[in-house]
């Protein structure tokens, strides 16, 4: 596959893929999740970018189900989200999670990370698993390293193999819970690198960040969270250059200063 | 010392007992053990309790009790056992050695499935959201990310575990199984003049047997500490 087969794609005009209808959360008292609507078409790429506390990576999480929302529906394709047991493990099949700590496995070398998926859920034979890690492995730049362990990666090196963990089981849509918080600066632009060739290749994707150069370069659309509320809606151009509300005027004030 | 030479088949015969019990037992035990914790650290709230509810009752209650449970209150609610009947060369493994092992098993299980409870605690959590992330069932995300991290961690509480329960095999002694103790008790009686070397030859074969349980645990860790 390569970016020029992605050419025609209308970024955010395809058909609904996940879509959260008056979504609500709390943690005990904590109301972090406030009513929360929106829908990430087919090849979208959204961002979703906030102070911390502001129910963003919660959001993130409960797109497959990682937390539990109180309130409202979560579709997925067309799919409500079931509750705990095989059908959620089908459907978080087709979701591809990024974590801010990698988590890869840490008993497992890199090549094994990726097949592990491909193996067990999708119950592929080895070696085409294996053929397909190293395709994936190669493309994040990791695939001399297929037989380590993660813990002999750098944290830039682990997150990519975690992307291409994510990427082997081949999702629907790929969710980034702050992939790049964790990370030292130089690493940042490795990951990120990987995470724009991605999206160029019209992988849908959420993805809650604090890299505005990533968001105005890769996203359709950015999403601006404060007290578990969808605070502001906009193309990163209009967001960043123009916003709406005061909450979004401060965040951007306070980060773009330095 | 002499009098522990002089009987050395008999006391090679005793030690036998005792390592086949703690052998059986100790693979029975792990497997069991095992079951019991992912049935603990799962998420059906039944199980969870139902183990806990195990580990309380067994843990809280003398070995011996739970042994002689099974050797004399067994056999009236049908566990005879009587059906175990082998011999392997000099070793007899009759229907008291069963009830042996099955107490042995009982107790120690409680003890393995805490031991491998505290490793599973030791596994980072995003190690299992991560399993359950590409599509893992629950038994997926234990089996293949959890129990094995978990295991690692385990290693020295789980060799303590079986430490003690080799130990524990001379409680057997009282029971009617021909196991070290029981043999020493022999020994003892027999040539009452000889006690002191008796027992201190008794507990050298003890240490050296423990010692090299130690030291494949010590292997173990640092073979598996790479990852």
């Amino acid at each position: 596959m390569t970016a020029l087969e992605n050419e025609e794609r209308t970024p955010g005009t395809g058909e609904p893929l996940v879509v959260l209808d008056k979504v609500d959360k709390w943690f005990g008292q904590l109301h972090v999740l406030r009513d929360i609507n929106l829908t990430v078409h087919r090849g979208e790429v959204v961002v979703v970018i906030g102070p911390s506390g502001s129910g963003k990576s919660t959001l993130c999480r409960a797109i497959n189900r990682l937390e539990t929302i109180d309130k409202g529906t979560i579709t997925l394709d067309g799919q409500p989200l079931p509750q705990e047991g095989k059908e959620l493990a089908n459907l978080r099949a087709e979701v591809g999670m990024v974590f801010q700590s990698f988590n890869l496995f840490a008993h497992k070398t890199i090549l094994e990370n990726v097949t592990l998926g491909p193996i067990k859920v999708r119950k592929k034979p080895k070696a085409e698993a294996e053929a397909r890690a190293h395709e994936l492995l190669d493309r994040v730049g990791i695939g001399h390293q297929a037989a380590k362990y993660p813990a002999q990666l750098s944290g830039g090196q682990q997150q990519r193999v975690a992307i291409a963990r994510a990427l082997a089981m081949e999702p629907k849509v790929m969710l980034f819970d702050e992939p790049t918080s964790a990370l030292d600066p130089e690493m940042i632009k490795e990951v990120l690198d990987v995470m724009v060739d991605l999206a160029e290749r019209g992988m849908t994707m959420v993805v809650v960040t604090h890299e505005m150069g990533f968001a105005r370069t890769a996203a359709d659309r950015v999403l601006f969270m404060a007290d578990g509320q969808v605070v502001e809606e906009n193309t990163p151009e209009q967001f960043f250059t123009n916003p709406q509300s005061d909450r979004a005027k401060d965040f951007l004030g306070k980060i773009l200063k330095h | 010392m002499d009098v522990v030479l002089d009987n050395a088949s008999a006391v090679a015969l005793a030690f036998g007992y005792t390592l086949s019990l703690f052998v059986v037992a100790g693979v029975l035990s792990g497997i069991f053990g095992t079951l019991l914790a992912a049935m603990r650290v799962g998420p059906v709230a039944v199980l969870s309790r139902a183990a806990a509810i195990y580990v309380t009752l067994v843990r809280n209650t003398p070995l011996l009790i739970v042994i002689i449970f099974f050797r004399f209150a067994g056999p009236k609610i049908g566990l005879t056992w009587s059906f175990v009947d082998i011999s392997i060369g000099d070793l007899n493994l009759n229907n008291l050695y069963a009830a042996c092992v099955v107490g042995l098993t009982v107790y120690t299980t409680a003890f393995v499935c805490e031991a491998l409870r505290s490793g599973v605690n030791a596994v980072d959590l995003g190690q299992a959201e991560a399993a359950r992330a590409i599509g893992l069932p629950f038994s997926g995300v234990m089996r293949e990310v959890v129990l094995p991290q978990a295991m690692r961690a385990s290693v020295p509480p789980l060799a303590s575990v079986q430490i003690a329960m080799l130990k524990n095999t001379t409680v057997c002694g009282v029971l009617g199984v021909l196991e070290a103790f029981a043999r020493m008790k022999g020994l003892t009686n027999d040539y009452a003049s000889s006690r002191t070397e008796i027992f201190v030859a008794f507990a050298l074969i003890f240490v050296v047997l423990v010692e090299v349980l130690s030291f494949a645990s010590a292997r173990l860790e640092r073979r598996w500490r790479v990852a």
